[in-house]
């Protein structure tokens, strides 16, 4: 995936061009583009609309659009403009490749036309260093926002989203690693067996443990929540932008759900560490189980902060649903753009893999294979070190 | 009534076959010694009757109970000493035993508990400051504050000290006064014959005699119990 990543990153982005100049510097303005670029569309006058439409079909990065006046105003030391409409597909750093080819194409078209005001003698110098002006437009997820790029977009998102991954991650792995060694203190200990004789029933043994760890997640859940939204606010108000104004923000709704999403994720990671805490011999061996809990939490991070799951090729995205630590993980930024879709099926999902794994677990103790050791493969795949 | 009934029980542990069908009975307020050699089955036994281990084949009732569908009715009953058991480090022994007892009904079994244990002062130390017979004194404790109507213990005196086993052979026979039936193993044959009512002789998992200790002596014209195992075994 990795791989097709870079290619998808090195390969020239498509553009599409309205000229409504018609002269001598949008006809530069576009040569410089050709090079640079594949420019899949090509038009003058009332076209943008029609522009954008060939351009999403085709995967198109942006289409500039140059007024009438773009030549006169160059020729009259005034700053035209360039009309930036992005096609912004997700808010990955892997997703905003494209949007930076493009910014640099900008750059070259304003070097390329300022070489040539200044080889014909054009003085006004804060003029002629920056004659283009860009205005930009972005097109993100069917919403039109004015004024805003993409990296903008991409940074104020990815400073929110990954907030909820980065927590999520710290919580399982530090919950489910007090389940894990709690079962291997049991054995450890030799207390096991007692706990196991004594009047209380096992599936309250198993709920027992997963709600106490599962409160001491959520306490951790919401300390750091409160930090990290000190840190995200001081950053955002340095932005000056407000998303909110785009009407791209959560009601309390939206909230609701990332926390029954949180909740069910943690729900599933803590019986998960049951189910591999009966494996666990000593503290030491419940240590390295761990491990996989951990990289499971890892995955799903990493995928999410290079890119959105929109725009992940079919099997990433079939393994990113199928982690059940990825759905708290996405849901802050899909609910962002109101896509409730994938939230509530990735709630439904992960809801499914924790009541299938808590009866795992259940199971479990209600055999006699926590005292007799007897599962044996995984054992042997775990332990071996 | 009887207390434990075992019928041709069975226990294999995949192909290793444990108990090869045994059968006894022990009647309510006896105290009742399983006795052998290491590997014998004993610990295995034990475990099916604390309703830890699944039964292969046989059955086993406790009080009229069916092990194999009413376990939590057992446990409700039962209390069980694990053979090198161990308990919460952390906890002080006090801390413990108000642990385990809030499984059971109140309080009271707590100060109960804290007079079988007999520590002292120490009952406020942490347990991982405590000496091996410190901490089977506690486990003793905690197994029988409850009153339980039969006790499983598994070899409750084994790595203990003179001293200590005594003590905790005494706390045993207390007990079983007070109307607690006793069900332990052990593999010493000599402190047993004083301690058990009747005992039963297992040897690979079999079941080879059964009796009361004055009678098995007499019966191989024996010094000791274990001149009738060697009797026996021979
Ligand atoms: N979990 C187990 N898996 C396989 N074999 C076991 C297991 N536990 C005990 N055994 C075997 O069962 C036999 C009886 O063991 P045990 O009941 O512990 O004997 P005892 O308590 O009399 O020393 C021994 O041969 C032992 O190796
Ligand atoms: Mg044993």
């Amino acid at each position: 995936m990795i791989g097709g990543t870079m290619e998808e990153a090195q390969k020239k982005p498509l553009i599409g061009i309205v000229d409504n100049d018609n002269g001598v510097f949008s006809s530069i303005t576009k040569n410089v583009t050709k090079s640079m670029a594949e420019v899949i569309y090509d038009e003058s006058g009332e076209k943008v609309d029609e522009g954008l439409e060939i351009l999403k079909e085709k995967g198109g990065t942006a289409l500039f659009l140059m007024p009438e006046n773009f030549t006169y105003n160059i020729l009259n030391n005034i700053s035209a403009v360039i009309h930036v409409y992005w096609i912004m597909k997700g808010a990955g750093i892997m997703d905003m490749v494209s949007s930076d080819v493009v910014e640099n194409i900008m750059y070259q078209i304003n070097q390329k036309i300022s070489e040539i005001l200044i080889e014909k003698g054009k003085m006004n110098s804060s003029f002629v260093l920056s004659p283009i002006k860009k205005e930009e437009t972005t097109i993100f997820k069917g919403k039109e926002m004015e004024g805003i790029s993409p990296s903008t977009i991409g940074n104020i998102l990815s400073s929110q989203s990954t907030t909820v991954p980065i927590i999520m991650m710290i919580i399982i792995i530090m919950a489910g690693g007090m389940v894990i060694s709690s079962m291997g203190m049991e054995k450890e200990n030799k207390t096991l067996e007692t706990l196991l004789t004594l009047p209380v029933r096992r599936s309250s043994i198993v709920f027992g443990k997963i709600v106490g760890s599962a409160i001491v997640g959520l306490i951790m859940a919401i300390v750091y929540m409160i930090g990290f939204s000190y840190y995200i606010n001081s950053f955002q108000q340095s932005m000056e932008i407000n998303l909110a104004g785009y009407g791209i923000s959560l009601n309390f709704f939206d909230y609701v759900l990332i926390g029954i999403s949180v909740f069910f994720s943690l729900l599933s990671a803590l019986s998960l560490c049951m189910v591999l805490g009966t494996f666990a011999k000593n503290y030491k061996s419940a240590q390295t189980l761990t491990v996989p809990v951990s990289i499971l939490a890892i995955i799903p991070m990493f995928i999410i902060m290079f890119k959105d799951f929109d725009t992940l090729p079919f099997t990433l995205k079939i393994i990113l649903f199928a982690i059940p630590f990825s759905h708290p993980m996405m849901a802050m930024r899909s609910l962002l753009f109101k896509n409730y879709f994938i939230v509530i099926a990735g709630i439904l999902y992960v809801a499914i893999f924790a009541f299938i794994l808590i009866m795992i677990a259940v199971w479990v103790f209600k055999t006699d294979k926590l005292i007799t050791g007897r599962i044996k493969s995984p054992r042997k795949f775990f332990m071996r070190r | 009534m009887n207390a434990i009934e075992v019928n041709n029980l069975v226990k294999r542990y995949g192909k290793i076959e444990a108990v090869k069908g045994i059968s006894f009975k022990v009647k309510e307020g006896e105290i009742f010694g399983l006795i052998g050699p290491n590997g014998a089955g004993k610990t295995t036994t034990l475990r099916i009757v604390a309703t830890l281990l699944q039964i292969t084949e046989g059955e086993v009732k406790i009080f009229e109970y069916d092990l194999k569908k009413d376990a939590d009715e057992i446990r409700k009953i039962i209390s069980y000493l694990p053979e090198d058991a161990g308990a919460y480090k952390n906890l002080t022994g006090r801390e413990y035993l108000r642990f385990i007892a809030g499984f059971f009904d109140g309080e009271e079994i707590v100060e109960k508990g804290i007079k079988i244990a007999d520590l002292g002062r120490r009952i406020d130390d942490k347990i991982e400051t405590y000496s091996k017979g410190m901490t089977r004194r506690l486990l003793v404790a905690r197994a029988l504050m409850n009153s339980p109507k039969l006790a499983i213990l598994d070899e409750p005196t084994t790595g203990l000290d003179v001293i200590n086993a005594q003590e905790i052979r005494k706390i045993i026979q207390k007990i079983a006064k007070d109307g607690t039936t006793v069900l332990l193993s052990s593999h010493n044959m000599l402190e047993i014959e004083f301690l058990c009512d009747r005992i039963a002789l297992i040897n690979e998992g079999k079941i080879i005699e059964e009796g009361n200790p004055e009678e098995l002596k007499r019966k191989y014209s024996a010094r000791n119990i274990e001149e009738v195992f060697t009797e026996v075994v021979s």
